[in-house]
C-alpha cells in the first residue's frame, strides 16, 4: 500500500490542486491529510469541499490548531494567524466550521500515527522542531511511525534501542527507509505554506511494503495564491512569505 | 536470537557453507531456487554483549547497498528477517579480496598502478552515487573476471542522502586502523576524499611492504597521523618511480582538499604515469624534520581542522577533454574552442583538461612516423597542441596531453572518453566540405555515442 501525506494546506488552492494532481500522476492507495486545512490562505470553502470529497472516498483527515480555531476561536495564535483566522471564520459556512470541528485529533493504522503536531500532547500543538522534540513525541507514544505536520518543513528522526536520536533532512525524491525495529517520527513539509525556504509546495508518499518515505516537491502558481491572499485583504506578510517560502 | 545451521531455509533462502565470521557479521553462502547459486549472506552479530556497532553498521549497509548499481559493488538480492534473524543477501563474487597480496609484498610497480586505477575507478562509481564507503582496505577489495574492482562491505559507509546512523550513535571513529583519513579519526564522516587516502595508505603498503602508519590500537596513536609523515616510499623501495611517490603522497596529505579532488583524478594519474605533473612530494628523500614535525603537533596556528564538507567535489572537479584539430588551420575555430574551454573551466576550478589529437594512420600504407619534411609527427602535433592551449594559462597538474594514433578518430576519441572516466568532451565541428560530406561528421557520431556531455563548438562568421 501506498500512502500519500500531504499536511498544512493553509487553505491555498493552487498548491492543494497541484500536490493532488502530483500524487494522482505517482499513484497513491490512500490519503491522509494531516491537518491544517485552512487558516492564511484565501480559499478556506474550496480546501474544505475537496477534502471532505476526499474523506468520502477514504482519505483519513486529522484536525490541526487552525482548524480548530476556525471552530471554536480561543486565543494563543500569533497576530497574522488570528487576523486569518477571523478572516476565515467569517468566510466559512456554519457547516464548514462544524465539520472543521469534528475532525479527529490523530489516528492509528497498523504501526503507524497520524497527528497534527506533538503526538505526546497532541491538543497542546507542540512543534517536533529538533530531537529533543522528537524524542518526546515517540516516548508518548507507541506507534513505531509517526507522521506530523504543524512545522511547514521536513524532516526524519529515528530513534534506536540505545535511544540516540538526530535529525535528518531528506531530499527530494530520495526514497528514505524507516528501518525496523528503529521507531521514526516523519514531520512532513507543508503544502500550503512551506517555511524551508524552497516555496514549491510538498508532500510525502510513504510506501508501507518497502517502509520508505519520499519527499515530493511540486512546483505551482504561488503568484496567484499569493495574489488572492492580498486580494482578500489578509495580511501583506501572509502574501510574500508564499513567494519566499519561509 | 537463532542460530543459522547448515542445511536450513531462510525465507526461500537455503543455507549453505558458513564462509567467514567477522567481528561484525558472519557470512554464509546460500542458495535460492529464483536468484541462482552463487549468493552470500550476511547475518548480524547480535548477541548480548556483542558491539552495538555492529546492528548500526548492518543497518547502514540494509540501507546503502540496496540504493547501489554498476560492476563495482555487489548486486543486492533480498533483505529481511527482522523478526526472526536479520539478513542481507547479495551476489557472491567469485574470485579472492587482495587480502592474499600482503603476503607477497611488495609488489612489482606496474601491479600496483594497475589495481589502484582499478580500485579508484570503483570508488568513483561508488562517489557518484553519493556514497563514502569509509573502509577501503585489501579485504574490502574483489577482483571480478571481467577486471573490475569490487567494493564490498558498506557497514561503515555514509550515503550523503540518506540518515547517517553510525554518525548519530557513536562518538568514536569507526575504521580501520591503518588505512582510516586524518578527517575520519576526527570524526568527520561526509568527504569522498577520505576514501583516497585509505587507497593512497593501501598503494603504501602494496609498494613498500610497510603500513605507513603501522597499526595503531588506541585513539592517540591514530591521531598521530595529523601531524607525523611517514618516510616517503622511495626511502623504503629505492625502485618506486616518482611519479608513483607523488600519487601516493598526494593521496596521503593530512588536508583533504591537497589530495586528488575526485577518484576520477587519481586513475587518471595512475593510468598516465608520464603525464603526474611532479611536485616537492615526488624528489622527497626522508621524513620532515623535527621542527616541522613538532609545529604541526603543537602549534596552534599549524594544526589541522576539518570541516563538514558540503556534497559536491565530484560535481565540481569533472574530467573534461578537448579535441582539437590542429592540421585544419582553421584559427577562427580554434579560438573559438580554447574560449568555450576556458569558460568551462573557470566555472569549476577543480577541473582538469585532457587535450586530445587524433594522428590519422592510412589504413593501406605502411604509415612512416616521420613527415615530409623528416620531423617526427606524433611529436610535432603534441608541440601543436600545447602550442594551442598555452593561452588557457593552465599549471602543470591541471592540463595533459595526449595524441592518438587512429584510423578512424570518432572511435579513437570515443575510446579514450570511455577508458578515462570523461565527464565532458568539447570538439569544434568540422566545416561543411567534401571532405565532411565523404566521411560523415565525428562531432555527430561522438555526440551519439559518447558516455558522457559533448559540446559541439562552432565559429560565427
Amino acid at each position: 500500500m501506498r500512502i500519500a501525506l500531504l499536511t498544512d494546506i493553509h487553505a491555498n488552492r493552487e498548491a492543494f490542486e497541484a500536490c493532488l494532481d502530483d500524487v494522482a500522476r505517482k499513484g497513491a492507495d490512500r490519503i491522509v491529510i494531516l491537518g491544517d486545512l485552512v487558516g492564511y490562505g484565501a480559499d478556506p470553502g474550496w480546501v474544505i469541499a475537496k477534502a471532505r470529497e476526499l474523506a468520502g472516498q477514504g482519505a483519513i483527515l486529522i484536525r490541526g490548531n487552525h482548524d480548530e480555531a476556525a471552530a471554536h476561536p480561543r486565543g494563543g495564535m500569533n497576530d497574522d494567524a488570528t487576523a486569518a483566522i477571523a478572516w476565515t471564520r467569517d468566510a466559512l459556512a456554519p457547516e464548514d466550521r462544524a465539520f472543521l470541528g469534528a475532525l479527529p485529533m490523530e489516528a492509528e493504522e497498523e504501526d503507524r500515527l497520524y497527528v497534527h503536531a506533538d503526538a505526546s500532547a497532541p491538543d497542546r500543538w507542540v512543534y517536533v522542531r529538533d530531537a529533543e522534540d522528537a524524542r518526546r513525541s515517540l516516548e508518548g507514544c507507541t506507534a513505531r511511525l509517526v507522521f506530523c505536520g504543524h512545522v511547514h518543513a521536513p524532516a526524519i528522526y529515528g530513534l534506536t534501542a540505545t535511544a540516540k536520536l538526530v535529525p535528518f533532512k531528506p531530499v527530494t525524491g530520495v526514497a528514505v527507509p524507516l528501518l525496523r525495529p528503529r521507531r521514526w517520527q516523519v514531520v512532513c513539509g507543508a503544502v500550503g505554506q512551506p517555511r524551508d525556504g524552497d516555496p514549491a509546495a510538498a508532500w510525502h508518499l510513504f510506501d508501507v511494503a518497502t517502509s520508505e518515505v519520499t519527499l515530493h516537491r511540486v512546483p505551482y502558481d504561488v503568484l496567484a495564491a499569493s495574489e488572492k491572499v492580498r486580494q482578500a485583504g489578509l495580511p501583506e506578510s501572509l502574501a510574500t512569505r508564499l513567494l519566499r517560502g519561509r | 536470537m537463532v542460530r543459522l545451521q547448515e542445511g536450513e531455509v531462510l525465507d526461500g533462502f537455503a543455507i549453505g557453507r558458513l564462509l567467514h565470521v567477522g567481528g561484525m557479521a558472519a557470512l554464509w553462502q546460500v542458495t535460492h531456487p529464483d536468484h541462482g547459486e552463487a549468493l552470500l549472506m550476511k547475518v548480524p552479530r547480535l548477541a548480548e554483549g556483542e558491539d552495538p556497532a555492529a546492528i548500526v553498521s548492518f543497518e547502514m549497509e540494509q540501507m546503502i547497498l540496496p540504493r547501489l548499481t554498476g560492476p563495482h559493488v555487489p548486486r543486492f538480492v533480498a533483505s529481511g528477517g527482522f523478526d526472526r534473524q536479520p539478513y542481507l543477501v547479495m551476489e557472491r563474487i567469485p574470485g579472492r579480496s587482495l587480502l592474499p597480496l600482503i603476503d607477497a609484498l611488495p609488489l612489482p610497480i606496474d601491479d600496483v598502478a594497475s589495481i589502484g586505477a582499478k580500485v579508484a575507478e570503483a570508488l568513483d562509481a561508488l562517489h557518484r552515487q553519493h556514497v563514502v564507503h569509509l573502509d577501503v582496505k585489501p579485504s574490502n577489495i574483489l577482483m571480478r573476471e571481467t577486471g573490475e574492482a569490487v567494493l564490498v562491505d558498506f557497514g561503515l559507509s555514509r550515503h550523503a542522502q540518506l540518515p547517517d546512523l553510525m554518525e548519530e550513535e557513536f562518538r568514536l571513529p569507526y575504521g580501520t586502523a591503518p588505512y582510516m583519513a586524518p578527517e575520519q579519526v576526527m570524526g568527520v564522516r561526509s568527504d569522498p576524499r577520505s576514501d583516497l587516502f585509505a587507497l593512497g595508505a593501501m598503494l603504501y603498503f602494496l609498494v613498500t611492504g610497510t603500513r605507513p602508519f603501522g597499526d595503531p590500537q588506541r585513539l592517540k596513536g591514530l591521531q598521530r597521523r595529523l601531524w607525523w609523515d611517514p618516510p616517503p616510499p622511495r626511502a623504503r623501495r629505492a625502485e618506486c618511480p616518482d611519479w608513483l611517490q607523488e600519487i601516493i603522497l598526494r593521496c596521503l596529505e593530512v588536508r583533504p582538499e591537497r589530495r586528488h579532488p575526485t577518484a576520477a583524478q587519481l586513475a587518471f594519474d595512475l593510468r598516465h604515469p608520464d603525464q603526474v605533473a611532479l611536485t616537492a612530494r615526488a624528489a622527497k628523500q626522508r621524513r620532515d624534520g623535527w621542527a616541522t614535525t613538532l609545529r604541526r603537533r603543537f602549534h596552534p596556528d599549524h594544526r589541522v581542522r576539518f570541516d563538514r564538507v558540503a556534497e559536491a567535489t565530484v560535481e565540481d572537479a569533472p574530467i573534461l577533454a578537448v579535441a582539437v584539430d590542429v592540421t585544419e588551420q582553421d584559427d577562427a575555430l580554434a579560438t573559438t574552442l580554447r574560449a568555450t574551454v576556458g569558460r568551462l573551466l573557470a566555472t569549476m576550478p577543480g577541473a582538469r583538461l585532457a587535450c586530445l589529437n587524433v594522428l590519422r594512420q592510412n589504413r593501406i600504407a605502411l604509415d612512416t612516423t616521420l613527415d615530409d619534411f623528416g620531423r617526427n609527427k606524433h611529436v610535432q602535433r603534441l608541440v601543436e597542441l600545447k602550442h594551442w592551449a598555452a593561452p588557457l594559462g593552465l599549471p602543470e597538474g591541471r592540463i595533459t596531453f595526449h595524441v592518438l594514433e587512429a584510423v578512424n578518430p570518432a572511435n579513437a576519441l570515443l575510446d579514450y572518453v570511455r577508458m578515462n572516466g570523461v565527464d565532458h568532451l568539447v570538439m569544434g565541428a568540422r566545416a561543411a566540405s567534401l571532405k565532411r560530406k565523404v566521411m560523415g561528421s565525428v562531432s555527430a557520431e561522438l555526440a551519439a555515442e559518447a558516455p558522457c556531455s559533448v559540446t559541439v563548438v562552432r565559429a560565427r562568421g
